[in-house]
């Protein structure tokens, strides 16, 4: 297998992940669009982790880094969610269009 | 039987990745946000079939565990919470003029992306994939890396306690 295989899959998957990001408005949806991106990061840091692994055993840098995006992304997703659900409640959609007090 | 190990590898390779980004162009097109929630699966899912793929047993196990176990029901949770609805909605994407902007974008930022990768790896080839074994990665989390491991875990309490604090209703 060639390395370029999972970069190109983790570059298709991250544009994808910032057209969502752009051309979606419903909160809930920004979110699993950035949900996209960090699993292509992730795809990229796991195939370098195997890369390097091969010439040199000891190092799994690519698996603990894409551990801990994992968990980073875990704790965003939660905060995130509590985020538009308190939008959701003081006004009653989800739009992030509409969240725009500080727009003068 | 190396050969035949590496064409299988490859074939499952080219069928996952199909999978993953017919399932996220769902996710980012999709006119139901439920059926979008259940194509993240489907990414999801392949992604971790990627990891083991990759060799990567542990990380695959926790993309299962932590991101189809966890994060897709925080996100269905979200979605009902927010009566979203669970019916087909225009309300989801942005106007036309938008969405054509962010294509471009996207394309754009894929031709660039295609023609570093291309430039710089066209020729990196794996060597032989061994399995990395868990035991292993646990000890390079608690060797090198202890410190960004308990700084994670901070991050992780200060999370939950501003998820508690925000979605608390008083």
């Amino acid at each position: 297998m060639f390395l370029n295989q999972f970069l190109f899959l983790g570059a298709i998957l991250f544009c994808i992940g910032v057209y969502g990001v752009i051309a979606r408005k419903n909160g809930v949806l920004v979110l699993m669009s950035i949900e996209l991106i960090l699993n292509s990061v992730n795809i990229n840091l796991v195939a370098f982790g195997t890369y390097w692994n091969t010439t040199d055993m000891a190092n799994l840098s690519g698996q603990v880094f894409a551990l801990f995006v994992i968990a980073v992304a875990a704790a965003e997703v939660g905060v995130g969610l509590a985020l538009v659900l308190l939008i959701h409640r003081n006004r009653q959609s989800i739009d992030i269009d509409d969240v725009d007090m500080l727009k003068g | 039987m190396i050969l035949g190990l590496m064409v299988a590898q490859n074939i499952a390779f080219y069928i996952i990745a199909a999978l993953i980004v017919f399932g996220a162009l769902r996710v980012v097109t999709c006119r139901n946000i439920m059926h979008a929630a259940l194509w993240l699966v489907l990414v999801l899912a392949g992604v971790a079939a990627q990891f083991i793929l990759l060799a990567s047993e542990f990380v695959a196990i926790t993309q299962v565990l932590v991101y189809l176990g966890a994060i897709i029901v925080l996100f269905l949770f979200g979605i009902m919470l927010t009566r979203a609805g669970t019916t087909d909605s225009d309300e989801l994407d942005n106007k036309r003029p938008m969405k054509i902007g962010a294509a471009v974008i996207g394309v754009l930022l894929a031709g660039l992306m295609g023609y570093s990768l291309w430039d710089g790896f066209s020729d990196t080839e794996f060597g032989d994939i061994v399995v990395q074994r868990t035991a292993e990665v646990s000890d390079s989390i608690f060797s090198s890396y202890l410190l960004p491991f308990e700084v994670l875990s901070v991050l992780l309490l200060a999370a939950l306690i501003g998820a508690i604090v925000l979605a608390r209703r008083d």
